[in-house]
């Protein structure tokens, strides 16, 4: 039971702190631009898959540096050729448009690499179990996650609140037509955001892609989470998508470990279980079973309840 | 179909003479089959009748509602499930289920599904409506892999349609027999789709779309209305489900997800949103270029994407819209004068498209091809990938097409000029 | 009888910045009064504070001694009272003639109605096109709002505002950015429209408030500091002071 928990602590941390590299990104470019970019974890899927051929060539470490700056070029590309163009008609017109490049960047994913899993995997040198304990192992590799996504998180908080870039675009978050008239070059604060942003999500694809798999479906699968995660976390707020990603980390890794159903519930406390009826799928699904929906559950709670996200003060 | 309303002067026609677009449509749909007589072709009918209803549901939220939604196939694909069950039920307890009507329990479940998820998801348009679309979506998708009892699992739900009862002696065996099913149905739900749009409902639809806050100022409640017009929403799209269940005889978790999803907004929007008519065309260029296009290149579902991102970027009217702007220059008679310009445009452009699908199917060709094979077939030719003379070729059509057709822009822009100013110097405004 | 519109200790502030600080104010029905005051008095709060855009801080709100602090703008809009933008605010995909309408569709009992064919509602029809032709917008009916000129998006704007036939008006700076005839068109456009109907109106143009109100009250700093009759005003030493003194008129 205690190791249960150590460990589905620090996966969950690992996974918990992947989500907010990816939800971080784009929770800054929908404060300050109001866009929420759908194509956020294709370009996840691009920095895993720029990252697999680099080190299929070179080798793992350059592709950690490579990768996401090239991601970041093709963040800017898109905003800068893409989504300033279709600015003017409007936040649905964007996320229409952001939805368009997320399945044309699916595509050629498929057009230049196949609809294969990739064989990516991370260095050797980290390919060892860093600790054991009750029989466990913790490889050395989630501990490099981990150590990457902590420094990103720092990295992120410095800049943010003790360098003169970071206080631009913390007002330009929420002022953008003052900034501009301070003199500062708004698009370009933009386009810079929308690639750093960018260039986040690709780093987490490569770190990520060796251990959640480098395929063409992985963009679907963590794309509806992370819209979860800033959805719950709240709209706007760097500090609630931490919290959400954390907690839908650790709820999603905790899940996989339950075996219990609703019918071990209803026999601990002496009702016979449903295994025929109608609804007997709900009584013999386990926690773990339903693991993929909680996210969605406690979306639509929160939206039932608490409409504008844990910490979210903006109503979009 | 005009958005105008000609007040008082619409006399008391019958019903007949009003409806007569539609009458003649029903016609005609039903006369296809002696045009496109072939197993596949009624397939293909069968499929793009099913979608153009999917994406009429569709319009009635985002043309016409103003609302975005990423989680639309849930409503199809429980519309498509609860079909299923009722033909099982039918089909094991042998009562009088006559299969015309089965489409209805589709609509049914939609309608209260979407009452259901509408309830708390239409207090704002826009981007929040969109993304709890989405978890929706993401909800019923991963929901109908563990409730198997429900949904079949991965293997899905079948059941055999013709086990029914037959309707006038006919047991639906037969494609076409359910073509005219499906036919007859799209003209229906069309029709009502469209009258809907037409009532004091459709209307506020639309202004609450337009201006939400001035709405509520005229007495409507923005939410009721959204949530009315999500729950037609859902009733037209459970009636697609619900034909899509008897035509393939199975649905799986494919219908509900979030391709599906995907795959009728681009419907609906490379058609033009705007229109009544946009959809219908968007499902048919759709099921065209998804079931021809698939015959010659791995690479289809690319260009449908490059297709959709250039029509939000630089014609976001849609293909409807593109041709309603030449409607007003045809009405002048001055088309005729666009026929060169269009021409001299047109040809380089064509040029520079083949190029790019050249460089695009070569390199998708090379990327992934098993060691060993280098000769491509392209345009009935075969090419050999591994030379450059082919590559180069390619992209000189792509990129001399396109500067070609860039500095030849301008004589098209002119000429549309000419011809729009011709309409506006005959009083024509 | 009670007052049409009841104002009783209306506080709102946005965040730590209080804008309106207490106003009493009642309009009685038939009453066509004027609220006038300096930019940034609080005029336009103080609508949307009656109509239900925004909540009170604290106080109340009373229409015809109904309470309806906090209540939705559609339900405030159902009881009888309705409202122009100071921002042109119509629907600018629809026709002028569908404007309108959207405008009545509602006080005519159609609701949510799905089985109503809009086109062949003869009631909703005439009395749209009557509409028009009392603003003089007849001639008009088929161009979409978006394509009006300024001054007929503003009649358009009244038209949509009268449409329901709400006996409450409220006209926020309904001849912003007119000339003088445009203006004069528009003045003699809102005496007739609201004949025996309470209008409240927001205004700096003076002459249109002189010429057309029974009852002026001035808004300074989220207060009323004077209402009373047009003389009345016109003669107050603090008002003067805050407000009409600057004006070189």
């Amino acid at each position: 039971m205690l190791e249960l928990t150590v460990f589905s602590l620090l996966n969950g941390l690992v996974y918990g702190l992947l989500l907010f590299m990816l939800s971080a990104g784009l929770t800054l470019i929908f404060s300050m631009m109001g866009v929420l970019n759908f194509a956020h974890a294709s370009l996840y899927m691009l920095g895993a898959y720029f990252a697999y051929s680099i080190s299929t060539k070179v080798g793992f470490w350059p592709g950690l540096v490579v990768a996401p700056v090239l991601v970041g070029v093709v963040g800017a590309l898109i905003e800068r050729y893409g989504l300033r163009n279709v600015h003017r008609y409007g936040h649905v017109a964007e996320l229409i448009f952001t939805f368009g490049i997320a399945f044309l960047i699916e595509e050629t994913v498929q057009l230049i690499w196949g609809k294969q899993t990739m064989d990516y995997h991370g260095p050797k040198i980290l390919d060892f179990p860093l600790f054991e304990l009750w029989g466990i192992e913790f490889p050395a590799y989630k501990a490099f996650m981990l150590a990457i996504s902590i420094g990103i998180f720092i990295a992120l908080l410095v800049v943010l609140t003790r360098t003169r870039i970071g206080l631009i675009i913390q007002a330009a978050i929420s002022h953008p037509n003052q900034v501009a008239m301070l003199g500062h070059n708004v698009p370009l604060v933009f386009t810079g955001v929308f690639g750093f942003g960018s260039a986040l999500a690709g780093l987490a694809g490569v770190i990520a892609g060796p251990e959640l798999g480098t395929s063409p479906g992985m963009a679907a699968v963590l794309g509806s989470i992370v819209f979860v995660v800033i959805v719950v976390g709240g709209l706007g707020s760097l500090w609630g998508a931490f919290l959400a990603s954390l907690l839908i980390g650790m709820i999603q890794t905790f899940a996989v470990a339950i075996d219990y159903s609703l019918n071990d519930l209803f026999a601990a406390i002496g009702i016979p279980p449903d295994k025929t009826g109608a609804l007997s799928d709900l009584y013999s699904a386990t926690v773990a079973q339903i693991g993929p929906i909680l996210p969605y559950l406690l979306m639509v709670v929160i939206l039932i309840f608490r409409p504008t996200g844990l910490l979210g003060k903006r109503e979009v | 179909m005009a958005a105008v309303a000609t007040p008082a002067a619409m006399g008391r026609k019958s019903f007949l003479r009003r409806n007569a677009v539609w009458w003649v449509a029903l016609v005609l749909v039903m006369l296809l089959p002696q045009v496109a007589h072939s197993g596949t072709s009624i397939a293909v009918l069968n499929q793009m009748c099913i979608m153009v209803i999917f994406s009429l549901s569709y319009n009635m939220l985002l043309g016409q509602g103003g609302m975005l939604s990423f989680g639309h196939a849930v409503y199809f694909g429980l519309g498509g499930y609860f079909a299923m069950h009722l033909i099982q039920l039918a089909n094991a307890t042998h009562f009088f289920m006559p299969l015309p009507l089965t489409p209805l329990a589709g609509g049914l479940a939609g309608l209260v599904f979407g009452l259901i998820f509408g309830s708390f998801s239409t207090s704002r348009a826009g981007t929040v409506f969109a993304m709890i679309s989405l978890g929706i979506g993401e909800m019923i998708a991963s929901s109908s892999l563990i409730f198997t009892k429900f949904s079949g699992g991965e293997e899905g739900l079948t059941a055999d349609r013709t086990d029914l009862t037959p309707f006038f002696g006919v047991n639906f065996g037969r494609d076409y027999q359910v073509y005219y099913l499906i036919a007859a149905w799209m003209i229906l739900s069309a029709w009502l789709m469209y009258r809907f749009s037409r009532t004091p409902l459709g209307r506020m639809a639309n202004a609450v779309r337009d201006n939400p806050e001035r709405a509520e100022f005229v007495g409507y409640s923005q939410k009721r209305v959204r949530l009315l017009s999500f729950m037609a929403a859902g009733f037209f799209a459970g009636i697609a489900g619900g034909l899509f269940a008897l035509n393939y005889e199975i649905v799986t978790d494919e219908t509900v997800n979030l391709t599906t999803s995907g795959v009728v907004l681009l419907q609906a929007y490379i058609g033009g949103v705007g229109f009544f008519a946009g959809p219908i065309v968007g499902a048919v260029v759709y099921t065209l270029l998804q079931t021809l296009l698939s015959n010659y290149t791995e690479i289809w579902a690319f260009y449908v994407g490059l297709i959709f991102v250039a029509t939000v970027m630089y014609a976001p009217t849609g293909l409807t819209g593109i041709i309603m702007m030449h409607q007003p220059i045809w009405r002048a008679g001055r088309l005729r004068s666009l026929a060169l310009p269009y021409l001299q445009v047109g040809a380089p452009a064509l040029a520079c498209a083949i190029g790019v699908i050249g460089l695009l199917e070569l390199l998708h060709f090379v990327s992934v091809r098993a060691v060993g094979q280098s000769t491509k077939h392209l345009f009935w030719m075969s090419i050999n990938a591994g030379r450059p003379t082919a590559w180069i070729v390619f992209s000189v059509l792509a990129v001399g097409g396109f500067l070609l057709a860039r500095r030849l822009a301008p004589k098209l822009v002119a000429a549309w000029e000419a011809a729009s100013a011709d309409i506006h110097a005959g009083g024509r405004r | 009888m009670s007052a049409a519109i009841e104002l009783v200790d209306l506080y709102k502030s946005f965040g730590s910045t209080a804008i309106i600080r207490g106003v009493n104010l009642a309009i009685e029905r038939g009453e066509r009064h004027a609220i006038i005051g300096p930019n940034g008095a609080g005029k336009s709060t103080l609508y949307n504070l009656i109509t239900s855009k925004y909540v009170p801080t604290s106080g109340h709100v009373r229409l015809r001694g109904e309470d309806v602090t906090g209540h939705p703008p559609y339900e405030i809009n159902r009881k009888g009272l309705a409202r122009s933008f100071q921002v042109t605010n119509i629907f600018p995909r629809m026709t002028v003639f569908e404007n309108v309408r959207c405008g009545l569709l509602w006080a005519m009992n159609y609701r949510y109605s799905f089985w109503h064919d809009v086109d062949h509602l003869d009631d909703v029809n005439e009395r749209s096109m009557k509409v028009l032709e009392d603003i003089g917008m007849a001639a008009r009916a088929a161009v979409p709002a978006g394509a009006l000129s300024y001054a007929e998006q503003r009649a358009l704007e009244i038209g949509i505002t009268i449409a329901g036939g709400a006996d409450i008006i409220l006209l926020d700076e309904p001849t912003a950015g007119m000339n003088r005839s445009e203006t004069a068109q528009t003045v003699e456009l809102v005496r007739r429209i609201t004949e025996d109907k309470t209008l409240v109106m927001v205004e700096h143009d003076m002459s249109v408030v002189f010429g057309l109100a029974d009852r002026i009250s001035v808004l300074v700093y989220g207060e009323v500091i004077a209402s009373g009759p047009p003389d009345e005003i016109r003669g107050n030493p603090a008002v003067r002071e805050a407000y009409l003194g600057e004006e070189a008129d």
